[in-house]
């Protein structure tokens, strides 16, 4: 028990937390997963995150009612927050957030739980912000020279995309070309704040907005995405009404006094 | 009263004078009573307690129906009345939206840290095991 807390004494980069993480935290980087019954995949994606990185995981089970939080739990390779209901993502996601401000991780990601996305993909991301050039890092599913890279969806989807990237000019002065990604990496700074302001429903191109506007560093990266191994895709599928939402809720973050 | 000749016909004005001061008073005291008995929150009975005495108004004043409406511009009084009585509707409902909207933040907020402290809890039993298995080694 002694061995183990002093390995787990505050590293230098996490000074400013005199807190103990009571051996939760292993490494100064989260990975998050936010899973709604994805009980098909989530085992797989926690040993292959695990093999991947010398991080630690979080499994976000947004009340699953296949398992997927008892699955995740039997692979005690990660740690296991189980929603007393549903929240959807936003609200999964921001458990995470809360969860690694409370443990003083440096770095999280955020990864879906379907799988789609690589984990090899990880480190790409995690290299700006490591390197402190950016707050957050979008794993983006377009290519700066081919269009779209592995990636086919349906034209509301396609047109949704776009109105979002220029929603993204218009509203943080940035391109922002795959703003539904839920691939990203956030530095301490940005998990903080969010931690505290996050959208709930469809999150993701909200987040940009919140984000950019409250003064954090954003950028894209290409990342290859898998396509989907099963499962359904438990948002953006919805069409005109999600991308009225989203439109809406970008606009009105923008318009907010910061951070409310 | 021959003014007003064109709609009111041969009914008893006075009849449905009543009737609307009965029922005014009997909203309002049955919102009293709601609050009394701490059905519904001081905070949240305001407007209705507001509306309960905008209706006993008019329904004691009546001139002050007519003088509204000719203040809005509406010829027929009744249907100032029931403008009246749609906006406070929309009032009311706009507060609805927005205590939801509240709530439903606050519920979100409880349920992430229940979660996260369910977490901590099984944590701390689990190392607090630990612990207590080891000096029987």
């Amino acid at each position: 028990m002694e061995t183990k807390l002093r390995a787990l004494k505050p590293t230098k980069s996490s000074r400013q937390h005199q807190l103990q993480s009571h051996g939760v935290r292993t490494s100064d980087t989260l990975v998050i997963i936010p899973a709604y019954n994805e009980a098909w995949n989530i085992t797989h994606l926690i040993k292959e995150l695990k093999s991947k990185g010398k991080w630690d995981i979080l499994v976000v089970d947004d009340a699953s009612t296949d398992g997927t939080g008892r699955l995740a739990e039997k692979t005690n390779m990660a740690h296991v927050i189980r929603l007393p209901h549903n929240l959807g993502i936003g609200g999964s996601v921001q458990t995470g957030f809360k969860f690694a401000n409370m443990h003083g991780y440096d770095y999280v990601i955020q990864v879906d739980g379907d799988g789609q996305h690589e984990v090899d993909q990880i480190d790409r991301l995690l290299k700006l912000v490591k390197l402190n050039k950016s707050d957050m890092v979008i794993g983006s599913r377009f290519n700066k020279h081919k269009r779209k890279a592995n990636f086919r969806s349906s034209v509301t989807r396609r047109i949704g995309i776009k109105i979002f990237e220029w929603l993204s000019i218009l509203l943080i002065k940035q391109r922002i070309k795959d703003s539904t990604s839920g691939f990203r990496a956030y530095n301490r700074e940005a998990v903080k704040f969010l931690s505290r302001y996050y959208p709930v429903d469809y999150p993701e191109p909200e987040a940009i907005v919140l984000i950019g506007k409250n003064g954090f560093r954003i950028s894209e990266v290409f990342t290859r995405m898998n396509p989907r191994k099963g499962g359904k895709s438990s948002l953006r599928k919805r069409g005109l009404f999600y991308m009225l939402k989203v439109s809406l809720g970008m606009i009105m973050t923008y318009l907010r006094p910061k951070s409310l | 009263m021959d003014q007003r000749a064109p709609y009111a016909l041969d009914v008893n004005i006075f009849k449905m004078q009543y009737i609307a001061i009965i029922g005014s008073v009997v909203l309002l005291v049955f919102i009293l009573n709601l609050i009394r008995r701490k059905r519904i929150k001081e905070e949240y009975s305001l407007l209705w307690l507001f509306l309960s005495f905008v209706f006993i108004l008019f329904s004691v004043w009546r001139e002050g129906l007519d003088y509204i409406s000719r203040l809005m511009g509406v010829a027929y009084p009744p249907a100032a009345l029931f403008l009246i009585l749609l906006m406070a509707i929309f009032m009311i409902l706009i507060q609805f939206s927005i205590i939801i909207s509240r709530q439903t933040e606050n519920n979100k907020n409880l349920t992430q840290e229940h979660g996260l402290l369910k977490f901590e809890h099984e944590n701390l039993k689990k190392r607090v095991e630990e612990l207590e298995a080891k000096p029987k080694e």
